[in-house]
């Protein structure tokens, strides 16, 4: 076989194998079980004292989302600040300037909500004092946030009434130390002895062997690079992202970030088998997210293989794929397996430019998106799923004409309520989003912004289009990849897309953790022979319609505006 | 909410601590130990430092192998990949702009030989690597170009590949300014 076809599978065979210990260590670590880590104890013991938080404080699920809510209200104005100022603070070796006020609003959003959509190129927009200090961090904590979240969805399903569920500090700070920092340092050293910069220095001039002057920049890049990948964020230290060699320097660099972008989002779905004690169930989920990427990701790999066809018209042949905005090093093969990844678990880090790919990779890229919740990012994407849980039990039970139950509680109106909302929240900020653009840019292109409307299409015709849609769709997913050729560094893109990154994180992390948190507390009916048992195969098959029902439904029209048009005008 | 915000402001505090110094520097540290430093690796040719090992850079002459097209002319502080779209007209122009350069100055290659990625641009606009294919299509023109035999040069690309991880994970790659220091030494 192919060894570019080889490289993915073995790539995705490695993630399993790593993710199923992964999975016991994160349950024992939540369960309170002696571990390995144990050692860090002293150091967040240190932590609670100099915070003043006691760690045995229980809450509910109000107090979880309202600690949630606060600390990350602290990190935005943080984050703003220190972005706006950044040409003021140390460590900014190569004399980058301080960032405009929308774009900072942007910025300190984006990395907030895990997303990393990045107006701006890391060579030139940051220092490496907001790389590190703002950026980093928030790469570090935003996943931390989300996988908090989960943990406490996880303890609502676990007993059978329950107002208490532990204590969100003690969640968070325990996610960071105990998974992923340590992680981390892994990833990073093996990315470090590939050849990623890790030092301090600034950038370097050179003089090639041909003459030419050539500048390179460099700096502490190995680090971010491993929690971006580990957090599911995916902002890029350099503006190319993980497609720049210095960040993605072999395809052992490659094998190590494809791993860690998925290690966490898997072992979490088993880790909810674990900690439930309800495998099957988890095995249901995980089964139905496989089938879901494999069907993404086969078209994916298969168009950019094949090669672009408008190529093939000038008399080249595309022995090895479609190689505009692609690198040797990794090869068609492995280009399309990381975009599949990267869009359906909310990384939206790229080693080959998505804006160049053939339009059916474009549209596998848009659904992955869309569903986000195959695998789906850091503790997010189980949430994700979690709502269509909901709205797959409300369904079967009108079609039994019976009462639905989930993990021995009732469903009642007010979840379902809550679950519907959340559900036509994607497509209305997104398809919204998408339609205030294009009237901006079809009705008033010549207003004096940054980037004007007429201007921030980087191709015509209805490639154009799915370069705003791609934008909106990341930004609501917070996935943070984009059709990068869209100039999207104007007070419209960076405000929009600001509004549509918080609504898209916190109103689908609250949602699921209050439905949990409800359905907890309320009396637990052991199952009989008349309750709709959600660990089958037929309730997944059940799940798995929901999701593409609701799905087809919502974006068809959108969708068949861009890449679909673009796929029959191009393959004429 | 105000009952969190105090624990909130001093948990940031330390966590900003932890997470962006504490954590960078120890990375630093273990870092002087890997090659390059942690500082990138370069390439030295005559006691001279003429690039860094893993970042493309502009071959145009003759007598050098080709690195992949550039959307962003292999600036290193400014990296990128042209973010065209496969039907866009215009970008379809240059590459066919790039097709008739490359047989110009390869009148041995007939066009069905060329392989994609040298009329196409990479990702990153720092491709450093061919694929084995790429650069033996050039063979030819350098071999002119220097006045060598075509063997010494082949041979010399073999030498330079790099294959897959164990032999059968991902692609085979020649690290081009490598290949080009070697033919400079070949004298």
């Amino acid at each position: 076989m192919n060894t570019e076809i080889l490289g993915v599978i073995a790539t995705y065979g490695l993630t399993l194998l790593l993710a199923w210990p992964l999975a016991r260590y994160i349950v024992k670590v939540f369960r309170g079980d002696k571990v390995w880590s144990d050692f860090f104890l002293p150091l967040e013991k240190l932590f609670y004292k100099i915070s003043g938080i006691n760690p045995n404080e229980e809450m509910d699920w109000k107090q979880h989302m309202k600690a949630l809510l606060t600390i990350n209200l602290v990190w935005l104005v943080y984050a703003f600040f220190a972005l706006l100022f950044q040409d003021k603070l140390p460590l900014n070796p190569d004399g980058n300037p301080g960032q405009t006020p929308d774009l900072a609003f942007n910025t300190a959003i984006s990395f907030l909500v895990n997303c990393n959509l990045q107006h701006f190129s890391g060579e030139t927009g940051v220092t490496y004092f907001t790389q590190l200090f703002v950026l980093a961090f928030l790469q570090f904590v935003s996943a931390a946030t989300g996988i908090a979240a989960l943990i406490v969805v996880f303890k609502a399903f676990k007993d059978k009434t329950v107002t208490h569920l532990g204590n969100f500090w003690e969640i968070f700070l325990k996610t960071i130390t105990r998974i992923l920092l340590p992680l981390s340092i892994v990833i990073a050293v093996i990315l470090i002895f590939n050849g990623s910069p890790a030092s301090f220095a600034g950038k370097d001039t050179v003089v090639t062997l041909q003459g030419d002057t050539q500048n390179v920049s460099r700096g502490p890049a190995a680090g971010f690079i491993a929690i971006k990948h580990l957090g599911t964020n995916g902002g890029g230290w350099f503006g190319a992202n993980s497609a720049h060699p210095f960040e993605n320097p072999n395809y052992i660099g490659f094998i190590t970030e494809m791993v860690a972008q998925v290690v966490i989002p898997i072992a979490m779905v088993f880790a909810l088998g674990m900690f439930i004690r309800r495998r099957k169930f988890a095995n249901v989920i995980f089964a139905i997210m496989t089938i879901g990427m494999i069907c993404l990701l086969i078209p994916t790999m298969q168009a950019e293989m094949a090669g672009n066809p408008a190529i093939s018209h000038l008399g080249i042949q595309q022995l090895t794929g479609s190689m505009e905005g692609k690198e040797v090093r990794f090869g068609p093969a492995g280009t399309a397996y990381w975009s599949t990844v990267t869009t359906i678990i909310s990384t939206g880090s790229i080693c080959g430019f998505h804006d160049s790919m053939m339009p059916v990779t474009g549209l596998m890229q848009l659904l992955g998106m869309m569903l986000n919740c195959l695998y789906g990012g850091c503790g997010v994407g189980i949430l994700n799923y979690y709502i269509y849980i909901i709205i797959a039990v409300f369904i079967s039970g009108l079609m039994v004409g019976r009462t639905p139950e989930f993990m021995g509680h009732k469903l009642e109106a007010r979840e379902v309520k809550i679950a519907a909302l959340i559900t036509l929240l994607s497509p209305f900020l997104i398809l919204a989003g998408t339609a205030l653009a294009a009237y901006v840019l079809v009705h008033h292109p010549g207003v004096d912004w940054a980037v004007k409307p007429g201007a921030w299409l980087n191709n015509p015709g209805y490639h154009g289009f799915s370069e705003m849609l791609y934008e909106m769709t990341s930004a609501n997913a917070n996935n943070g990849s984009g059709y990068e050729g869209l100039g999207d560094n104007n007070v419209f893109w960076n405000v929009s897309t600001g509004f549509v990154l918080i609504a898209g994180r916190y109103l689908p992390i609250i949602g699921p953790v209050a439905i949990a948190g409800i359905m907890a507390k309320k009396k637990y009916i052991p199952e009989s022979a008349g309750t709709l048992r959600t660990d089958s195969v037929t309730f997944g098959v059940m799940t798995f319609a929901v999701i593409v029902i609701l799905n087809a439904l919502s974006y068809f029209p959108a969708l068949a505006l861009g890449p679909i048009a673009e796929y029959f005008s191009l393959y004429r | 909410m105000k009952k969190y915000l105090l624990p909130a402001i001093k948990l940031t505090i330390v966590l900003v601590i932890l997470l962006g110094g504490i954590y960078p520097l120890l990375l630093a540290g273990i870092a002087k130990m890997a090659p390059g430093k942690g500082d990138g690796v370069t390439v030295t040719h005559n006691g001279r430092i003429v690039g860094y090992e893993q970042i493309g850079q502009k071959f145009t002459e003759d007598k050098y192998f080709w690195g992949r097209p550039s959307a962003v002319d292999y600036n290193a502080a400014g990296s990128g990949g042209s973010n065209k779209a496969p039907g866009n007209e215009d970008y379809l122009k240059i590459v066919q702009e790039r097709i008739d350069t490359f047989l110009a100055h390869n009148p041995d290659v007939k066009k069905s030989e060329i392989p994609a990625e040298l009329v196409t641009a990479s990702a990153s606009g720092l491709d450093p690597d061919l694929s084995p294919a790429a650069a033996y299509i050039q063979v030819a023109r350098v071999a002119k170009a220097r006045s060598l035999s075509p063997q010494k040069i082949k041979e010399l690309i073999a030498a330079n590949t790099k294959q897959p991880v164990l032999g059968m994970l991902g692609t085979a790659t020649v690290n081009v300014l490598k290949l080009n220091v070697a033919l400079d030494e070949l004298k």
